[in-house]
């Protein structure tokens, strides 16, 4: 941009149009012309900036000024301070009441400073990839010593059962038990559904038909009614404990409950975590009835297999081992999904992105821990061999 | 009423009606604000003051009745138009209303991103300036909500309604919950800002002393209309609240109480 040549911005608000523009003459003397007001500003500020960079700048003619918020007090201080060397270029001719403000803006800022460097893109890789490993670590310490907490807490509560706070407990297993049954029972239903389809495909090529009862109920029993139903119940009731628990923190209900003397992990998390403990096992049980019935049905429509076979081989092939092992897992599943719920709440901070932030973890914990239960249990049942 | 009139007034609320179901807050009230002034609104709990202050902002709907800000009409003019209307105007709510998951310069910059194009120093350099004519520490650009104090809070909600430099200033309890020292301060900031930049502000409040150090005139909500006046000529109002309002259980009480007794059937005149 060479002196003389005018640069102008206009931007339109309102009804009538607003002009706003900046004019750089040869003597290196800008004309601020128009308003300078927030609305129209970032158009004439750039094109200022860009005018200041391509020729030196020695002082700023304001007479054309017609109107001048704060904002736009700041625009003009700033490329004063920045075509100065030292101190502020000359504002010529300002208007008293644009005199006035700028007086306030002056006063109010302070001198602009450079935006901190952040490093190396390595360094702040490297400094992210810390910072998490620490966090993680920590959290997890943190989740050791509340599941100690809260084990300690609810022994405490078996022992003196009186102290058992009896109506959230039944509110809770009717929440995340009682209500969960018409999902609980339709995914595995469906599930069993699969299962006979896809062994009465593969085992009919062997003639072994039949066969696909023992696979239904074994798969059903010992792992996919607890693995589907445990799932379920991260995503429903995990993430609802966290959510509840959550916004009491948010709320400061769970300050005042300790300052009233009230333990908020007797008071909330115990009643949760022992109702998942009850309804949990109770739900898989009830999941394996639905998926073997799933699996009956289809075998009935794609083997042919009657109501009556299916059960009698059910009863031949299925021993109640397999029932055991898929329901003794239920109740370490609840714990944990429940522990994890409970512990994600409380670590609520007071905002709400935190409620958010917090619900997510909770069920992908859950569920992570779910599976990875699984598979623990999985290895010990093959070394003592049930 | 004229154009001309418009031209003075930064509000002007006509006949205005609100209800929620059969409780009718404002019935046929009027309401007239000029510009540069600062306007208290008092009245009693349950009279409507904040119902009032939402209504003319639009987040409630009126009944009936015509609201004209800054010479547009409510509902008049469409979407682009009430947005051009909504820069003009800045709301510090109760308690600050700030987003509690951003700091506070991204509090502040949140309305400058929406409605203009400024470069990211710039704003970010607005917002600072925003953070010191509120009277927060520079340090507190950077913390969250949560973080700061009930005062610092109001502050920074000050800042937020200014960002975009408003015509306007609407203020809801502004002093509530301070100490008397942090409430005089914050007045003194409300008057010198609005000298400064010119600002017209419309203030509820129910702190007296606010209202005798920054307010030239004074709203008060009776019978679901507003008188206006300024201090000493609402004084005059032979009407029981203003009186006890004004008079105030210490100092004036005794007079209050005998002005009341001389003109106990006199009606409400202006």
């Amino acid at each position: 941009m060479t002196p003389g040549e005018a640069t102008i911005a206009s931007a339109t608000d309102r009804a009538e149009s607003i002009m706003s523009e900046f004019r750089l003459d040869a003597n290196g003397t800008g004309h601020v012309i128009g308003d300078w007001t927030t609305v129209p500003l970032g158009a004439v500020e750039r094109s200022a900036q860009k005018a200041r960079k391509s020729s030196p700048l020695k002082a700023l003619d304001l007479s054309g000024l017609t109107r001048l918020d704060t904002n736009g007090a700041l625009a003009l201080l700033r490329l004063a301070e920045q075509a100065g060397a030292d101190g502020l270029i000359p504002l010529q001719n300002p208007k008293p009441e644009h005199a006035r403000l700028l007086e306030v803006v002056i006063k109010a800022h302070g001198k602009d400073k450079p935006l901190p460097e952040g490093g190396s893109a390595i360094g702040r890789v490297l400094a992210r990839l810390g910072e998490t490993t620490i966090n993680q670590a920590r959290e997890a310490l943190e989740l050791l010593s509340f599941v100690g907490a809260v084990t300690l807490t609810i022994l405490g509560l078996l022992i003196r059962p009186w102290r058992m706070r009896w109506k959230p407990l039944i509110s809770q297993i009717e929440a995340t038990g009682l209500n969960a049954l018409p999902i609980v029972g339709l995914l595995n239903f469906l599930i069993g559904i699969v299962i006979a389809y896809q062994a009465a495909n593969q085992l009919s090529k062997f003639g072994a038909q039949l066969l696909t009862v023992d696979s239904v109920g074994v798969g059903v029993l010992r792992e996919l009614a607890v693995l589907i139903t445990a799932i379920i119940i991260a995503g429903r009731s995990g993430s609802a404990f966290t959510a509840q628990i959550g916004s009491m923190q948010v709320n400061q209900e769970i300050d005042a409950m300790r300052a009233i003397g009230l333990n908020p992990l007797e008071v909330l998390c115990a009643p949760r975590i022992m109702a998942l403990m009850i309804s949990l096992p109770l739900l898989v049980f009830y999941a394996g009835v639905m998926g073997i019935l799933g699996g009956a049905v289809a075998a009935m429509f794609a083997l042919d297999i009657t109501m009556t076979q299916f059960a009698k081989q059910l009863q031949v092939a299925v021993s109640i081992d397999h029932f055991w092992v898929g329901i003794v897992k239920a109740p370490v599943m609840a714990m944990v999904i429940a522990t994890i719920g409970c512990f994600q709440g409380l670590k609520v901070s007071s905002n709400a992105e935190s409620v958010g932030r917090r619900t997510t973890q909770s069920v992908v914990q859950g569920v992570f821990f779910v599976i990875a239960i699984d598979a623990v249990f999985s290895i010990f049942f093959l070394i003592i061999g049930v | 009423m004229s154009d001309l009139n418009h031209e003075e007034l930064a509000i002007h609320v006509e006949g205005l009606r609100t209800q929620f179901g059969p409780v009718v807050v404002h019935d046929d009230l009027d309401l007239k604000v000029r510009k540069g002034e600062v306007l208290g609104v008092v009245g009693g709990s349950g009279t409507g003051k904040s119902v009032l202050l939402r209504t003319i902002i639009g987040l409630n709907k009126a009944a009936a009745g015509k609201i004209t800000v800054l010479g547009q009409v409510a509902g008049e003019g469409g979407g682009e138009a009430e947005r051009a209307l909504r820069r003009r105007w800045g709301v510090l709510f109760q308690d600050g209303a700030l987003f509690s998951s951003l700091t506070v310069r991204e509090n502040i910059e949140a309305p400058m991103r929406e409605h203009t194009e400024l470069s990211n120093d710039l704003r970010c350099s607005a917002a600072e300036l925003k953070i010191a004519l509120s009277g927060l520490p520079p340090d507190a650009a950077d913390k969250y909500p949560s973080e700061l104090s009930g005062g610092m809070r109001k502050r920074a909600g000050l800042a937020r309604s200014l960002a975009l430099d408003p015509d306007i200033l609407f203020l809801d309890e502004p002093t509530a919950g301070l100490d008397p020292i942090g409430a005089a301060n914050f007045d003194l900031l409300i008057l010198e800002l609005q000298r400064a930049l010119g600002l017209t502000v419309v203030m509820i409040t129910h702190d007296l002393d606010s209202l005798h150090a920054i307010c030239e005139r004074v709203a008060v909500l009776i019978n679901k209309k507003t008188q206006i006046d300024t201090i000493p000529n609402l004084m005059k109002i032979d009407h029981p609240w203003i009186q006890e309002y004004f008079g105030g259980p210490r100092g004036r009480a005794a007079v209050a109480s005998a002005e009341r007794a001389n003109a106990v059937s006199v009606g409400v005149n202006e």
